[in-house]
C-alpha cells in the first residue's frame, strides 16, 4: 500500500457514539479531538497539543463498550460503531481519582495562575484530597531563567516531550521508577549545571508551574513570571537571527515580562534561549532616550575603551531638532562641497539587517537618492556575501530554493561549515527531528559541534580546505557515474569544464589535505548523489574565507551535478544570520544592486528606479562595500558616514583598523538604540528603537515576509528609525511624506516583483507570506528552481573550484589557527544580549575555546586566563575546554567587546563577494595575561549587580 | 524606581568547559577498551551498562558519561535507564561506593513467611561493613525460602550462618548443577523435529494447528491461544522479529528456571520451530538478572548450538535484564530489549503487529515453547488428553509456602488446590491448617482455604475477582494473615511499578500506606483500588488491587 493512500485511508470519517450521540472523527485523529470538535470537554493533563500523545497521566480515560479496561481517550483513535463514553460514572471515578491522586502530591504554593490540574480540579468540583502527601523535593533554583518546583510535579513528561521529541536537545529525562520517578536535568543535576540551552520550551509545555520562567523586571530576578498576569499580549517576530520565528509578547506596564512561542512557519511554536529569555534589553537602563551631540574638542581615536555609563565623557544631550540638523548639515555639507576629496562619493551609509524591510528599503533610497552615490551597505557583506556572488552567479538568485522545514521530506542532509544548535537553534530543532524520522545527516565542519552527536558521517575536516573536499566529493560522483545526466542536459550549462577540472581531486589526494579519509569520502559522496532527496545547508564557515565563492561554487555544483535542487527535500539552503539579512538584501542594502537584486549599472534597472523615485540621476556606478569604506575613510576618500544600527566598530575585522578609519571620519552620523563602540565615534547619536518598539516586515532565512508588531512605547524620546531616516532625508533635500510603514512596503512592492503580489492587509491577516508571490493572492513559492533557474538562458552554470589557501597560514610565530564565530546566548556584537539578563548570565565572559589536549600543551586549566595574539592585535580571555575544537585552532565568539575577536581577525576579502576571511587567521597562544575588564555592562551585572 | 532587595550571588568562576558534565579522557578510555568492539547501538545500552557494573560493581557517573559519549547518546538517556534497574549502582561524586559483596535477602511472600524479614534485620551485624545486605524481590526460587543471593550466588534456606559461610569464601558466583547440554539432547532426538521443518518435511499450517487443537494458552500468565498467535503474527509483513520471555518475576514462580535448569535445549528448538512457523527473522531470549546460572547455561548451549546447527538458525541474541518486575510485561521488555526504561507501551497497537523495534513481533513465555516440541511430536490430543474438572492441559504449578513438597508440580489443568496439595504437596507442613492461598502469584488475588475446590484454570477464577496468572501457587497456614500478604504484595507492587501513569506511580503508594494504617479506610481503598484496575496502562496497576479487594471481601475477619 502506498503511503498517500494510508494517508487517506487514515483521514476518512468515523462514525461512533459518543455520549449516546451519533459523532463523526477520523481515522487519524483520535477520541479526545472529536470530542472537542463536538464541544465536549475531557479532562488532560498529559496531553497537550503539539507534542505526542503519550496517554501517562489517565485523566483522560473514557468507557468504550466491550472493553475491560478504560481508554486514555487522548491515544485511542475511534472506530466505526464504538461506543464511547466521556461521563460515565465509571469514567467519572478514574477521571477524579487521577486528579485527586495528583492534587494530594502538590504543593500548597502554587507556581502558576493557570495550573491546568486546578483548572481540572475546579471544573470537576474537587474537594481536598484524601491521600497523605509525598514527601516533597527541594527546590532547583540554579539557573537564571527557570525555576524547577518538582513538587508541583505530576511526572507527565511534557517538559520531557518537549526537551527530547520537539527541541530535541535531550537533557531531561525521567529517572528512577515508581513513586521515585523524576524529571531530571542530565544525571539529576543542577538545572544551570546541566546541559540544558534553556529554550524553554519545557516551561510552555509544564501544566502545573513546575517548570516556570522567572520574570525579569528591572532587571531583577523576580517572582515566577507566569504569576505575572499580563496587561497585554502582542504577536510579533523574534528580533534575533535569520530562523524567524513567531512569538507573542505579555506586556505589563509597558514592559515585556514573558514570551512565548508562537506557531509560526518556520517555529510552530518553539523558541530558543534567546527569542524566549532575551527580550529585557529593551529595558535595559542604558537605552538611548536623547539624541547626543559629540562635545566640542573631545578626540577620536582607535583605540579608546567605552563606557556606556560615562557617556557624557563625550556627548551631550540635544534636542531632536537641534540633532537632526547637525547630522543632516555635516552629511549635506560633505556631499555638497567641492574638491576631490568632497563630494557624493565622500559619503556612505550602513544600513542594518536588524531593522525592518521598509527602514532598509528607505535607507537605501536615502543613499541613493540623497547621498547621490551607491555606497551603502549592511553586515551581509560579513556574513554571506560569498554564497550570494555564487547563487546568482549559478542558480540566478540568492536566496534560498528550499526553506529549512523542508529536510522533513529530505532522505540526506549536509550540514556544512554551519552550527545550527547554536546560531540557528529552532531551524537544527527541524533538522534533528527529521534525523529522528530516519534522515541521514552529513555535518562537515572542522568542529565537531552539537549535530554531531546526531550525525552519520562526520566529517571533521581540517580549516580552509573545503574547496579540497568538496572537489573530492565530485570526484566520485563524476568517477562513479553518479550524476543526473538528465538534469545536466536539460537544466545546466558549464557541466564538461567542471567534471575536467574535478578530475584533479581524487579522494585519495585530498584526504591528507582535507585530513578525511578516502573511503569517508566516498561514502558521503555516494550517499548524497543517490539519495531521493538531499539537502544542503551551509553557514559561514563556508562563506567568510577568501575562497567563500568558490565554497559556495562547489556546493551549487554538486546540487547541480546530481539533480538535487528543484524538488521537495532537495535543494540549497544557505542559512541566513539576522533575523532579517535576508530582507535588507532583497531590499536594496547592497552597494552594486538596487532593491530585488536589479544592477545599479544595469540601465534598464536604473530607469526603472529612477521613474519610481522620481530621480534622474541615479548613480550608475557602484558603491563600495563594507570592508572598502573603512579602507577609504582611512584614507579620508570617505568623510562622512550615517550608520544605522550596525556596529563595525566590533563587526569588522581587525577592528583596530576599523575603530581608526570611524575616528577619521569627518562627520559620523550613529542612529542606534544603545551607546555601542561604533556609536561613541560618532558626531551625533540619534536614539533609536527596539524591535518591540515599532511596526514592519522582515524575511527570514525561508523567503518568508513576516509582520513585527509594536508591543511597547520607546523609553524617553528614542524614535522609530522610519521617522528618524525620513527627517534626515526631508533637511537633505528629498520631499518624503510616508506616514505609516505600510506606505513604504506599498512602494517597495511597485519596485520588487517577487514580492508584489503580498498586500499588507495579507500580511496583517496571516502575518507571514512567502515569496515568490507576483501576484495578489498567490500562494507563494516555498520551493523554487522547479522548471527553471531565474537567470537569462533559464539553465543554472556550474563554475570549477580550484584550491587557494587562506591568506594568512599558521607559522612558527604564529602557529594556530583562529577561527571566529558567535555563541547560542550572545547575538552579535552583544551590544543587546550582553544587557540581556539571562543570556548575559549564562555567558558572562569572554572565552576561547581550545581542543583539551591543546590547553595541555599551553599548561592552561580550563577555566584559566590565556592571551591570543595575531599580527594586528592581541586579546586576553578565559579558556573553554571542547574536545570538539580541533586540534591546532581556538574557537573565539566575537561579541565580547572587553576581548573582541576581530582585533585578531585578517581584513583580507574574497575577490568576489567582497567577505572578509573571519574564518581563518595565525594566531599565538600564551598561558595568563591580564583578565578581561567588563564596563557598565556585561559579566552577568544585569541578574547580579556588583554592590 | 522599587528596589528589590535580592541576594547577590557571589561571581562565579568563568566556566572552562562546555554545558553539563564533559566525559573524562581514563572513564572514556576504560570504558572503550571495556566495550571493545562490541557495536555502540542503542539498544544495548543495557547490555553495556552490564559490562561496567559487572567490572566496577558500579555505575559511576565518570564512566556513564564517558558511556553516552562513546554511544552519541545524551545523558539523560543513559542515566534514566541506568537508574531504572535494581541492578544497577548509579554513584554521583560524594555517594559512597558500594560494598565489595551485596547480599540480597528475598523479601517476598514465601520468604517472608520463611524468615526473610530476620535475615534481613541481623545479616548487616555479622557480616559487618564491607557487605551491603539490601532486600530484593522475589529471586525465583520460593520453593527453597528463605533465599539470599550471595553475589549472584544463590543460597536455599538461607540462614545466617550459611550466608555467612559463602561470603566469607566470596562464593558470590553460581555453578548450575547437572541438566541435558546440547550433546546429550541431541542423541535423545532432538532438534529432528526443528530438522523436519526446515527440510519442507513439515507445513507451517499443520503445525499451527496441531498447536490450536492442543489448546496450549501462554504460560506467562496471559493465556493467549499459542498456535492462534502464530497465525496472527504470520499475517503481518516481514520482517518479524521474536522475543522470549524469561523474565520469571512474578512472586511465587519459579517454573521456566525449573525447565531451563534441567533442559534448555528443549525449549531451545520450541523457540525456533515457533520461529520458523511464524516466520522469525530474528530472535531476541529476555532473561532476568537474577537468574544468573541459567543464564551461564544459555550462554553455552546457545554457543554450542550455533557452533554445531542440526540446521540453519535465525540470528539469537540473548538479553539480560537488569532487576525489574515490571519487564516481565511483554511491551516492558520489548523496551527494555530496546535498551530503555521498561515502561509498558500502550496498546493498540499489539506487539503482534508493531512489537520490537517496531516490528511485528512474536512474544512468547519459555514454558509456551518448552511445551512444543513435545506437543507435536505426541500430538495435539496427547496435551488435551490432560485435565481434570472438565478442563483440557497440563500445567506446571509453581507451590510454596506452607506445605511439605514445595517446587515444581506438573499436573492436570483444572485441579484444585486442595488436590494440589495433597496429591502433589505432601500436604501441609507439620502443625499448619491450611488457612488461605494465592493461585497466581502476587497480582492473582487471595482466597479463603474454604474456597479450596475452584478448579485452577485459565478462565475459572475470574468470577472470584482473582486469576492463575503463571499458576505460581501460594499456601497459608493458620500462622499466617492475609492481610500480611496483602502488605507485602502491594509493598512489592510499589517498589516495581515502572512510575509512568498515575493510578499505579501513586495509586500503589497511596494504597501502601492506607494498608499500613491500624485501620483500613475501606472505602478509600476500594474506589482507588476500581480506578487502578480501570485506568492503569498495564497488568501490573490493573492487578495490584487484588489482593487487597480479596482480603476486604474474603477475610473480613482479619480487619474487624
Amino acid at each position: 500500500m502506498t503511503a498517500i493512500t494510508k494517508q487517506e485511508i487514515a483521514a476518512l470519517p468515523v462514525e461512533f457514539k459518543l455520549n449516546g450521540k451519533t459523532v463523526v472523527g477520523r481515522a487519524d485523529e483520535t477520541i479526545i479531538e472529536t470530542a472537542k470538535h463536538y464541544g465536549i470537554a475531557i479532562p488532560h493533563l498529559c496531553y497537550k497539543e503539539g507534542l505526542r500523545p503519550d496517554g501517562n497521566c489517565r485523566a483522560c480515560v473514557v468507557e468504550i463498550k466491550g472493553e475491560r479496561a478504560l481508554a486514555p481517550s487522548c491515544c485511542r483513535a475511534p472506530r466505526d460503531g464504538m461506543e464511547v463514553s466521556t461521563d460515565s460514572a465509571r469514567a467519572v471515578a478514574s477521571q477524579k481519582m487521577v486528579l485527586e491522586l495528583l492534587l494530594s502530591d502538590m504543593s500548597s504554593e502554587s507556581y502558576s495562575p493557570n495550573s491546568e490540574l486546578d483548572r481540572w480540579a475546579a471544573k470537576l468540583n474537587m474537594g481536598k484530597p484524601r491521600f497523605a502527601s509525598r514527601a516533597q523535593p527541594r527546590a532547583d533554583v540554579s539557573h537564571p531563567a527557570i525555576a524547577v518546583n518538582l513538587d508541583a510535579c505530576i511526572q507527565c513528561t511534557r517538559c520531557l516531550r518537549a526537551c527530547r521529541e520537539a527541541q530535541v536537545n535531550d537533557v531531561i529525562g525521567y529517572a528512577f521508577r515508581g513513586e521515585h520517578s523524576k524529571i531530571v536535568f542530565d544525571f539529576d543535576d543542577a538545572m544551570a549545571a546541566s546541559t540544558c540551552v534553556a529554550c524553554g520550551e519545557c516551561v510552555q509545555a509544564c501544566p502545573t508551574g513546575a517548570l516556570a520562567s522567572k520574570t525579569l523586571q528591572q532587571g531583577l530576578p523576580a517572582r515566577n513570571a507566569a504569576l505575572t498576569v499580563a496587561d497585554k499580549t502582542v504577536d510579533s517576530v523574534c528580533p534575533y537571527c535569520g530562523v524567524g520565528c513567531q512569538l507573542t509578547y505579555h506586556v505589563t506596564d509597558n514592559k515585556i515580562v514573558h514570551v512565548e512561542g508562537r506557531d509560526g512557519p518556520a517555529n510552530h511554536g518553539r523558541l530558543c534561549v534567546k527569542g524566549r529569555y532575551g527580550f529585557d534589553y529593551a529595558h535595559h537602563r542604558q537605552r538611548l532616550t536623547m539624541p547626543l551631540i559629540r562635545k566640542p574638542g573631545v578626540p577620536k581615536s582607535g583605540d579608546f575603551t567605552v563606557d556606556p555609563d560615562n557617556w557624557r565623557d563625550a556627548f551631550r544631550e540635544a534636542s531632536w531638532k537641534e540633532a537632526l540638523a547637525f547630522a543632516a548639515d555635516g552629511l549635506t555639507r560633505i556631499r555638497d562641497a567641492a574638491g576631490k576629496m568632497s563630494g557624493k562619493h565622500a559619503l556612505a551609509g550602513f544600513g542594518s539587517a536588524k531593522g525592518s524591510n521598509e527602514e532598509a528599503y528607505l535607507f537605501q533610497k536615502l543613499v541613493r537618492t540623497g547621498f547621490g552615490s551607491n555606497n551603502v551597505d549592511h553586515c551581509t557583506r560579513l556574513c554571506h556575501a560569498s554564497s550570494v556572488a555564487a547563487l546568482l552567479e549559478g542558480v540566478g538568485s540568492g536566496a534560498v530554493s528550499n526553506q529549512v522545514s523542508d529536510v522533513q521530506y529530505a532522505e540526506v542532509v549536509l550540514v556544512i561549515g554551519s552550527n545550527p544548535t547554536v546560531n540557528h537553534p529552532v531551524a537544527a530543532t527541524w533538522i534533528k527531528n527529521a534525523v529522528k524520522n530516519g534522515t541521514k545527516l552529513i555535518l562537515a565542519d572542522p568542529r565537531a559541534t552539537e549535530l554531531a552527536r546526531h550525525a552519520t558521517h562526520v566529517l571533521q575536516f581540517k580549516p580552509d580546505t573545503d574547496v579540497a573536499l568538496l572537489n573530492a566529493i565530485m570526484h566520485v560522483i563524476v568517477a562513479e557515474g553518479l550524476v543526473n545526466e538528465d538534469f545536466i542536459r536539460d537544466r545546466t550549462s558549464g557541466y564538461a569544464a567542471l567534471a575536467e577540472n574535478v578530475k584533479k581531486y581524487s579522494p585519495e589526494m585530498m584526504a591528507p589535505i582535507c585530513g578525511i579519509a578516502a573511503q569517508t569520502i566516498r561514502a558521503v559522496a555516494r550517499l548524497y548523489a543517490t539519495s531521493k532527496g538531499s539537502m544542503i545547508l551551509w553557514g559561514m564557515g563556508i562563506s567568510q574565507h577568501v575562497h567563500g565563492t568558490d565554497n559556495a561554487r562547489c556546493l551549487i555544483a554538486l546540487s547541480l551535478m546530481t539533480g538535487q535542487v528543484g524538488r521537495r527535500g532537495t535543494g540549497l539552503h544557505p542559512l541566513r544570520g539576522q533575523n532579517n539579512v535576508q530582507g535588507a538584501s532583497d531590499s536594496g542594502l547592497i552597494p552594486m544592486m538596487y532593491p530585488n537584486y536589479q544592477r545599479v549599472d544595469n540601465p534598464e534597472a536604473k530607469a526603472r528606479f529612477a521613474k519610481l523615485w522620481g530621480a534622474p540621476d541615479l548613480d550608475p556606478k557602484p558603491g563600495l562595500t563594507v570592508v572598502e569604506i573603512m579602507h577609504a575613510a582611512k584614507k579620508k576618500e570617505i568623510r562622512g558616514m550615517y550608520v544605522m544600527g550596525e556596529n563595525p566598530a566590533m563587526s569588522d575585522p581587525d577592528v583596530d583598523h576599523a575603530r581608526e578609519a570611524l575616528a577619521a571620519l569627518d562627520h559620523l552620523v550613529v542612529q542606534d538604540i544603545f551607546l555601542t563602540e561604533t556609536a561613541y565615534l560618532a558626531d551625533v547619536v540619534l536614539p533609536a528603537t527596539a524591535w518591540p518598539e515599532k511596526d514592519g516586515t522582515v524575511t527570514n532565512t525561508d523567503r518568508i515576509v513576516q509582520l513585527g508588531r509594536k508591543a511597547i512605547e520607546p523609553p524617553g524620546e528614542a524614535k522609530e528609525d522610519l521617522w528618524i531616516i525620513q527627517e534626515i532625508a526631508k533637511r537633505m533635500g528629498l520631499r518624503w511624506n510616508y506616514g505609516h510603514v505600510s506606505e513604504v512596503f506599498v512602494e517597495m512592492r511597485a519596485g520588487m516583483d517577487t514580492i508584489a503580489g503580498i498586500t499588507w492587509e495579507r500580511l496583517e491577516r496571516d502575518s507571514a507570506v512567502t515569496y515568490p508571490c507576483e501576484q495578489e493572492g498567490d500562494p507563494g513559492q516555498s520551493v523554487v528552481f522547479t522548471e527553471h533557474f531565474p537567470t537569462a538562458t533559464g539553465r543554472a552554470r556550474f563554475v570549477p573550484a580550484d584550491l587557494i589557501s587562506a591568506d594568512e597560514q599558521p607559522d612558527a610565530d604564529y602557529p594556530m589557527v583562529l577561527i571566529t564565530g558567535r555563541q547560542l546566548e550572545h547575538w552579535h556584537t552583544g551590544a543587546m544580549t550582553r544587557r540581556a539578563g539571562v543570556l548575559d548570565a549564562i555567558e558572562p565572559e569572554p572565552m576561547a575555546s581550545f581542543h583539551p589536549l591543546d590547553l595541555d600543551g599551553f599548561g592552561v586549566s580550563s577555566g584559566g586566563v590565556v592571551t591570543v595574539a595575531s599580527r594586528r592585535g592581541s586579546i586576553s580571555l578565559y579558556a573553554r575546554a571542547d574536545a570538539g575544537t580541533p586540534r591546532g585552532a581556538v574557537f573565539i565568539p566575537f561579541c565580547y567587546y572587553e576581548a573582541a575577536a576581530n582585533k585578531l581577525t585578517n581584513p583580507v576579502l574574497d575577490p568576489f563577494g567582497k567577505i572578509p576571511e573571519f574564518k581563518y587567521c595565525a594566531v599565538k597562544v600564551k598561558k595568563g595575561g591580564p583578565k578581561p575588564v567588563h564596563s557598565s555592562f556585561g559579566g552577568g551585572q544585569s541578574l547580579h549587580p556588583a554592590t | 524606581m522599587n528596589q528589590v532587595i535580592i541576594p547577590i550571588k557571589p561571581v562565579r568562576k568563568p566556566r572552562g568547559t562546555i554545558k553539563g558534565r564533559t566525559p573524562d579522557p581514563k572513564a572514556l578510555a576504560e570504558v572503550r577498551s571495556l566495550l571493545g568492539d562490541a557495536p555502540r547501538r542503542r539498544d544495548l545500552l543495557i547490555e553495556h551498562l552490564h559490562k561496567i557494573q559487572d567490572r566496577y560493581r558500579e555505575l559511576s557517573a565518570a564512566h556513564l558519561v564517558a558511556l553516552a559519549a562513546e554511544m552519541k547518546m545524551a545523558l539523560a538517556e543513559v542515566y534514566e535507564v541506568a537508574t531504572f534497574y535494581h541492578h544497577f549502582d548509579v554513584i554521583k561524586e560524594g555517594d559512597a561506593a558500594p560494598a565489595p559483596i551485596t547480599v540480597r535477602v528475598c523479601d517476598s511472600l514465601a520468604c517472608e513467611m520463611a524468615g526473610a524479614k530476620a535475615l534481613l534485620e541481623k545479616l548487616p551485624r555479622i557480616l559487618g561493613r564491607d557487605v551491603r545486605v539490601i532486600a530484593a524481590p522475589c529471586v525465583g526460587r520460593c520453593e527453597t525460602a528463605p533465599v539470599a543471593v550471595i553475589g549472584q550466588n544463590p543460597l536455599a534456606h538461607a540462614t545466617l550462618d550459611g550466608v555467612k559461610k559463602l561470603v566469607e569464601a566470596k562464593a558470590v558466583k553460581h555453578r548450575p548443577g547437572k541438566y541435558i547440554d546440547y550433546r546429550a539432547y541431541r542423541q535423545q532426538g532432538g532438534y529432528a523435529m526443528l530438522q523436519q521443518c526446515l527440510a519442507g518435511k513439515r507445513d507451517y499450517r499443520q503445525l499451527t494447528k496441531v498447536m490450536e487443537d492442543s489448546g496450549l494458552r501462554g504460560l506467562g500468565g496471559a493465556g493467549f491461544p499459542a498456535g492462534r498467535k502464530w497465525k496472527i503474527v504470520r499475517a503481518e509483513p516481514e520482517p518479524r522479529l521474536m522475543a522470549v520471555n524469561i523474565d520469571e518475576g512474578e512472586p511465587g514462580t519459579f517454573k521456566d528456571r525449573y525447565y531451563l535448569e534441567r533442559d534448555p535445549h528443549r525449549f531451545l528448538e520450541g523457540m525456533l520451530i515457533a520461529a520458523w512457523t511464524a516466520g522469525i527473522a530474528e530472535v531476541y531470549i529476555y532473561l532476568r538478572d537474577e537468574y544468573a546460572g541459567c543464564r551461564a547455561i544459555l550462554e553455552k548451549e546457545i554457543a554450542a548450538l550455533q557452533a554445531d546447527p542440526p540446521c540453519a538458525l535465525p540470528p539469537m541474541h540473548l538479553r539480560r535484564g537488569a532487576g525489574a518486575y515490571i519487564c516481565g510485561e511483554e511491551s516492558a521488555m520489548i523496551e527494555s530489549i530496546e535498551g530503555k526504561r521498561g515502561m509498558p507501551r500502550l496498546r493498540p497497537p499489539y506487539v503482534a503487529q508493531v512489537g520490537l523495534f517496531d516490528r511485528p513481533t512474536l512474544e512468547h513465555n519459555m514454558e509456551t515453547l518448552y511445551w512444543v516440541r513435545e506437543i507435536l511430536e505426541k500430538g495435539a490430543a496427547w496435551f488435551a488428553g490432560h485435565g481434570r474438572h472438565d478442563r483440557k492441559g497440563l500445567r506446571s504449578f509453581s507451590v510454596s509456602g506452607r506445605v511439605k513438597k514445595p517446587g515444581v508440580h506438573l499436573a492436570p489443568a483444572g485441579i484444585t488446590v486442595k488436590e494440589l496439595i495433597e496429591e502433589y504437596c505432601g500436604g501441609m507442613l507439620d502443625g499448619h491448617a491450611f488457612y488461605a492461598y494465592l493461585p497466581g502469584g502476587a497480582s492473582g488475588g487471595i482466597l479463603p482455604a474454604a474456597m479450596g475446590d475452584i478448579p485452577l484454570d485459565f478462565d475459572t477464577l475470574q468470577p472470584y475477582g482473582c486469576f492463575i496468572g503463571s499458576a505460581a501457587v501460594m499456601i497459608l497456614s493458620d500462622r499466617d494473615r492475609a492481610t500480611d500478604a496483602a502488605r507485602n504484595l502491594m509493598r512489592f507492587f510499589a517498589e516495581e511499578s515502572c512510575g509512568q501513569c498515575t493510578p499505579c506511580r501513586v495509586g500503589t503508594a497511596k494504597a501502601l500506606k492506607l494498608l499500613e494504617a491500624p485501620k483500613w479506610n475501606q472505602t478509600l481503598l476500594t474506589e482507588l483500588s476500581q480506578v487502578m484496575i480501570d485506568a492503569s496502562i498495564c497488568g501490573l496497576g490493573q492487578a495490584a488491587p487484588n489482593p487487597v479487594l480479596s482480603v476486604m471481601k474474603y477475610f473480613a475477619h482479619e480487619l474487624a
